[in-house]
């Protein structure tokens, strides 16, 4: 099926839009990383993802498992904008009593949020016990499971790329979003996973690696998951932080800190309106 | 009864996976590099294409049952204490427990009894991790048959369990007609001077210890404390009102486990003064399991000096 590439567009959009009033609205969290991953969000959701809101726990969808649960702020936008979740919700990101924490909890949206995430390479194996499963009771669902750069320093994630391929595990897609960036500075500087796609060869994954922000690039490497059906696929995709936001692109600073009032305006006449979307209403902070 | 006299009770556990996974098409198995010493082997030959072999990865392992579970497997993960417990603890607390997903952790090669490995793979401390991590059932079966039970019962029951289950051969307990339930204690003994609580291993020398106090005119309660978490909070309240004279009897750290698990009740709703009977606050070391059991304290004879300790005081709470 061919994508709709300025619908995707749009999208990527949207989530950024979302991910900022969010956070502002929430007086903390993660924009870098969520803003880096928003065309990934878009396609994933939007098109190379078979998944239906009206029947959210059907065996046989395509998951997205998020690995660096701190990007959430991006998924739960994916989730509202299609259909999972009321868009007033989102106004709700990391309330006491909300469905949409700091980090995402399973428990609080069965089948809607696939994993609980936050420390980081947990959903590596996580998602691959999920595709396994899938081969073992006969589901058809594509298993996608996103992690960040930084990410790749925990070593539970090379244990599962070393599993995933002895147990050929092909209904998996591992996505890397790939900004070199990590809290303390530049993974090249910190720890340099470098090459990667080597590496991942060399672990026996079939690995792509594309621009994060293409949404053509992105959609085709999403979609391309029957080729070697015997192979998880890696998928190398190169973003940078706070993309859409210039003042925000780049710097290590926006992994989690929360934009001033003038930032989040800026930022979001940065990014652009599109009426297509309508915003989510943010609701007032009930007074103390 | 499927043992008689003496069986390894992580033969019980293999055993009755097979039983369960001929039933339960759902129930798969993984090991990280120990399927026999884990008695997990039984199940791969029965079921090849239900079983996965993890290497020497047991953070990978706890995160891939976690998934698995999550699609709606009942996963059975198994390795050995110290690497399942502690190595793995972050998986097991976010991926399993955070997430609710119904896998079962069952572990070899806690406490001191695994003999010349050394302190390096000994668990004193698996059972207490594992008790602090909430929604987590930890089940300590006494001998091969319980662990036959007990494996039943954790497949038939939703929710992530921790199960020890040790390596050495120890008698099989005649438990009367009481059957295993989870959370249920049951009591071996009955007796109103002292009870003695207990599970695991030390069940038996609890109840060797009752024999011996029995001649010196004390009368003790022997409660089987399988499953640590939850505990049955009834049997541990009834004892302390009617024995007034406790004992933990445990092969575990006297921090945390069983002795933890009694006095954190007992002190918010029956003060009583409880004697513990396990491994003090150290590490182990090399050396074979009755050896180590005496030098490291778990003894008849140290639950006997316990028993009288406890006795004496005549639950009485005064410091010590």
């Amino acid at each position: 099926m061919q994508h709709n590439k300025d619908e995707l567009q749009n999208f990527a959009h949207q989530i950024r839009r979302d991910v900022i009033r969010m956070i502002r609205h929430a007086g903390s969290g993660h924009p870098g990383g969520a803003l880096g991953a928003a065309e990934l969000f878009a396609v994933l959701y939007g098109h190379a993802m078979k998944h239906d809101p009206g029947a959210p726990e059907d065996p046989h969808r395509d998951r997205l498992v998020l690995s660096n649960g701190h990007i959430c702020a991006a998924l739960y936008s994916a989730l509202a904008r299609t259909g999972y979740l009321p868009l007033e919700e989102l106004g709700t990101l990391r309330q006491l009593g909300s469905r949409l924490p700091g980090h995402p909890s399973r428990t609080k949206l069965p089948a809607v949020i696939e994993n609980s995430s936050g420390p980081l390479g947990q959903g590596v194996p996580v998602a691959k016990g999920i595709a396994q499963a899938n081969l073992q009771l006969g589901f058809t669902g594509h298993i996608y499971c996103l992690v960040g750069d930084g990410e790749m320093h925990e070593g539970i994630v090379w244990e599962s790329l070393l599993s995933a391929a002895q147990h050929r595990v092909g209904n998996l897609t591992l996505i890397v979003s790939y900004n070199n960036l990590q809290i303390d500075g530049r993974v090249s500087d910190i720890k340099d996973i470098q090459p990667l796609a080597d590496k991942l060869r060399a672990f026996r994954w079939d690995v792509t690696e594309i621009d994060g922000h293409n949404i053509d690039a992105v959609a085709e490497a999403l979609t391309n998951r029957h080729a070697k059906p015997d192979q998880p696929k890696a998928v190398i995709a190169n973003t940078v932080m706070g993309k859409g936001v210039p003042f925000m692109e780049n710097l290590a600073k926006w992994h989690g800190t929360c934009p001033t009032e003038d930032e989040a305006t800026q930022a979001l006449e940065a990014i652009g309106t599109v009426p297509a979307y309508q915003d989510f209403p943010i609701m007032e902070k009930a007074e103390a | 009864m499927i043992f008689r006299d003496s069986a390894p009770i992580r033969d019980g556990f293999g055993r009755a996976l097979v039983e369960v996974a001929t039933r339960r098409r759902e129930v798969v198995a993984l090991t990280a590099d120990v399927s026999e010493p884990t008695r997990v082997h039984w199940f791969a030959e029965e079921f090849p294409n239900r079983f996965y072999q993890m290497g020497i990865s047991e953070n990978d392992m706890i995160g891939t049952a976690a998934g698995m579970a999550l699609n709606g497997l009942i996963p059975f993960a198994t390795t050995f204490a110290v690497f399942a417990a502690s190595l793995a603890h972050q998986a097991i607390r976010l991926s399993v427990a955070y997430n609710e997903a119904n896998v079962k952790i069952v572990c070899s090669h806690g406490g001191i009894t695994v003999g010349g490995d050394g302190a390096t793979h000994q668990a004193f401390e698996d059972l207490a991790l594992m008790r602090l991590i909430p929604g987590m059932t930890v089940v300590c079966p006494c001998d091969a048959n319980e662990a036959y039970d007990a494996t039943i019962a954790i497949a038939d029951y939703e929710g992530p369990v921790y199960m020890r289950v040790g390596r050495i051969a120890s008698p099989i307990i005649d438990q009367g007609r009481s059957s295993f339930e989870l959370g249920k204690a049951r009591i071996v003994r009955t007796g109103d001077d002292v009870a003695l609580l207990a599970n695991g291993i030390m069940l038996v020398y609890a109840l060797e210890a009752a024999e011996l106090l029995e001649q010196e005119g004390v009368q003790a309660r022997v409660i089987n404390l399988h499953t640590l978490k939850p505990l049955d909070e009834d049997a541990v309240l009834s004892a302390a009102r009617e024995c007034a004279a406790l004992v933990t009897v445990e092969e575990h750290s006297v921090l945390g486990g069983l002795r933890g698990a009694v006095a954190e009740l007992l002190s918010a709703r029956h003060p009583t003064p409880i004697e513990g009977v396990g491994v003090n606050d150290t590490f182990g070391e090399a050396g074979e399991p009755e050896e180590m059991l005496a030098k490291y304290g778990l003894t008849v004879n140290q639950i006997l000096a316990a028993a009288r300790r406890a006795v004496s005081r005549g639950g009485v709470v005064t410091e010590v």
